[in-house]
């Protein structure tokens, strides 16, 4: 399980996060909505301890993220960057098979190879681009490769910064069903932030909105429609009129 | 008040200094420590090997052989002024080693170098991929800047003695084809004055630059700022701290080795 408490953080007078408590149960599958420029990837970052909160506490099974051994806390988790940030000087299959090639997974290279274009195919791209450069591909097969470098390890937790951004709609449904699959067969616990509401409904066992620098709702996400707040609606509809400005 | 700006300015500048002063020997503190704990990567060290002495030698050995010339010229023109003409071989030989070898050799490693890690580093931390690393279990000071650094406090000083060799070499077809110097004689009269010390302060030299270069690289570019400017800012940051740093340590180690 993790949890948020009163999480805060500020970048100079930018006032990100004013107060975030979340909860995602182990095993669970969370989704965070919001507008752009909120704070979700900078939420994310948080609980990896990229970003250092100003205040508040994080802990993960009851532990503070802070405190303890880093390098255990790490090795349980995935993450998928917006941006992909792909090692730009490695191939795709080294890209993917970083982790199982150094430290404690450490496999024989073969074998790392194995996994990575298995790994490849369960996002949907085949052995020929294993031995291609990142530069080499176009943006959303950038973004697939990087969703598989974050799922090689299989780890427990996982985290995905808009796995389906850029995606064409069917690979976006592979995307879908991989995470949900990750989930459901492997146990993991997910926390996904995307815009696309379709995704949402694939995902989501529940669902948190951020808004203002702190959540604005949360529930199981079959109680999204039914909410009466008009953030929430505005979202989830895409209206331009309502309480969220479009000029942020 | 306005009459005091400028001193308010001139104290935040030294404050400045003085604090990125503290956080780069920290960094070195911790590149250092990191050096003698595992996990370590060979890989990365051997890239950086080749890419940091191998690339360098065209440019650091033509340095060195014009140097080397020039200076037999010069020498030659000094010396004249009191009929010492013959001190060519030995002023060259002992010029290239102490200093000009290593110093002009570590300036154009901090140009090659510090730069292209600066550049190298600094991307990676705009598109995330030092944060990358760090979600793989992966130490970026190890990963990026513990091998840098290691390769060139290594490459620099042999980089350094084949520059000696090719600038005295310089001094040599210099001395020999324009300045009519009898070729057995030069060599002998180099190889006669060049002293052990002469050589290895020189190489000693080299690798504290390599260091400092290195050091350099890997500190601006993993704290550079956002986007392409300020990639373009870290790699300009590195390569004018890293020569300025280079001029300071020669001092120093010049003042500790020959006073
Ligand atoms: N390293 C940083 N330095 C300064 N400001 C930052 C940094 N990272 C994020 N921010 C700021 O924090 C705010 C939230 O950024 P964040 O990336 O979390 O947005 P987001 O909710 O993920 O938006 P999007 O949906 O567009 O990805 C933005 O205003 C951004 O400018
Ligand atoms: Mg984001």
């Amino acid at each position: 399980m993790i949890e948020l408490r009163g999480v805060t953080k500020s970048f100079g007078t930018n006032h990100v996060l004013r107060g975030v408590d979340l909860v995602i149960p182990r095993g669970s599958s969370m989704v965070i909505i919001g507008g752009s420029g909120t704070g979700k990837s900078v939420t994310l970052k948080c609980v990896l301890g990229l970003v250092r909160p100003d205040s508040g506490t994080i802990t993960l099974n009851g532990q503070d993220v802070t405190k303890g051994d880093r390098d255990a806390f790490l090795a349980q988790f995935g993450m998928l960057f917006q941006g992909g940030a792909l090692f730009d000087s490695m191939r795709v299959w080294e890209n993917v098979a970083f982790r199982l090639q150094r430290g404690a997974l450490k496999k024989p290279k073969a074998e790392a190879r194995e996994i990575a274009i298995e790994k490849l195919r369960r996002v949907g791209l085949g052995p020929q681009v294993a031995d291609l450069f990142p530069a080499e591909l176009s943006g959303g097969m950038q973004k697939r490769v990087s969703l598989a470098r974050a799922i090689a390890a299989d780890p427990q937790i996982i985290f995905f910064d808009e796995p389906t951004t850029g995606l064409d709609p069917i690979m976006s449904g592979v995307i879908n069903d991989l995470i949900r699959e990750i989930v459901t067969e492997m146990g993991a616990t997910a926390m996904t932030i995307t815009h696309d509401m379709s995704s949402v409904r694939a995902i989501a066992d529940n669902v948190a909105m951020l808004h203002g620098g702190k959540v604005r709702w949360t529930g199981p996400v079959g109680d999204m429609d039914a909410t009466t707040d008009p953030y929430v609606q505005q979202f989830i509809h895409g209206r331009a009129e309502g309480p969220i400005e479009s000029l942020r | 008040m306005s009459l005091l700006s400028p001193l308010a300015a001139l104290g935040r500048m030294a404050l400045g200094l003085l604090a990125s002063l503290g956080r780069i020997a920290i960094f070195a503190g911790q590149v250092v420590s990191h050096l003698f704990r595992p996990p370590w990567y060979p890989r990365e060290f051997l890239h950086a090997l080749i890419q940091i002495g191998w690339f360098s030698l065209p440019v650091v050995g033509l340095t060195a052989l014009f140097t080397g010339g020039a200076l037999a010229l010069q020498i030659y023109a000094g010396g004249a002024r009191f009929s010492a003409e013959a001190v060519v071989p030995a002023i060259v030989a002992i010029g290239m080693t102490r200093e000009l070898g290593p110093v002009l050799g570590g300036l154009m490693v901090a140009a090659r170098v510090a730069s292209s890690i600066a550049a190298e580093i600094g991307t990676m931390k705009v598109t995330e991929q030092i944060d990358a690393l760090v979600t793989l279990s992966t130490n970026p000071l190890k990963y990026l800047a513990v091998p840098r650094v290691l390769a060139a406090t290594l490459a620099v000083p042999v980089l350094v003695a084949v520059g000696d060799s090719i600038g005295i070499m310089g001094g040599w077809a210099v001395g020999v084809h324009r300045l009519d110097f009898n070729s057995a004689a030069y060599l002998k009269n180099t190889i006669n004055f060049l002293e052990s010390w002469d050589v290895v302060s020189g190489l000693i030299k080299g690798a504290a630059f390599g260091f400092l270069v290195a050091l350099m690289g890997c500190y601006h570019g993993m704290n550079s700022g956002r986007g392409a400017q300020g990639v373009g800012a870290a790699t300009k940051a590195a390569v004018v701290s890293a020569s300025v740093l280079i001029f300071a340590a020669n001092y120093l180690l010049t003042e500790l080795f020959f006073s």
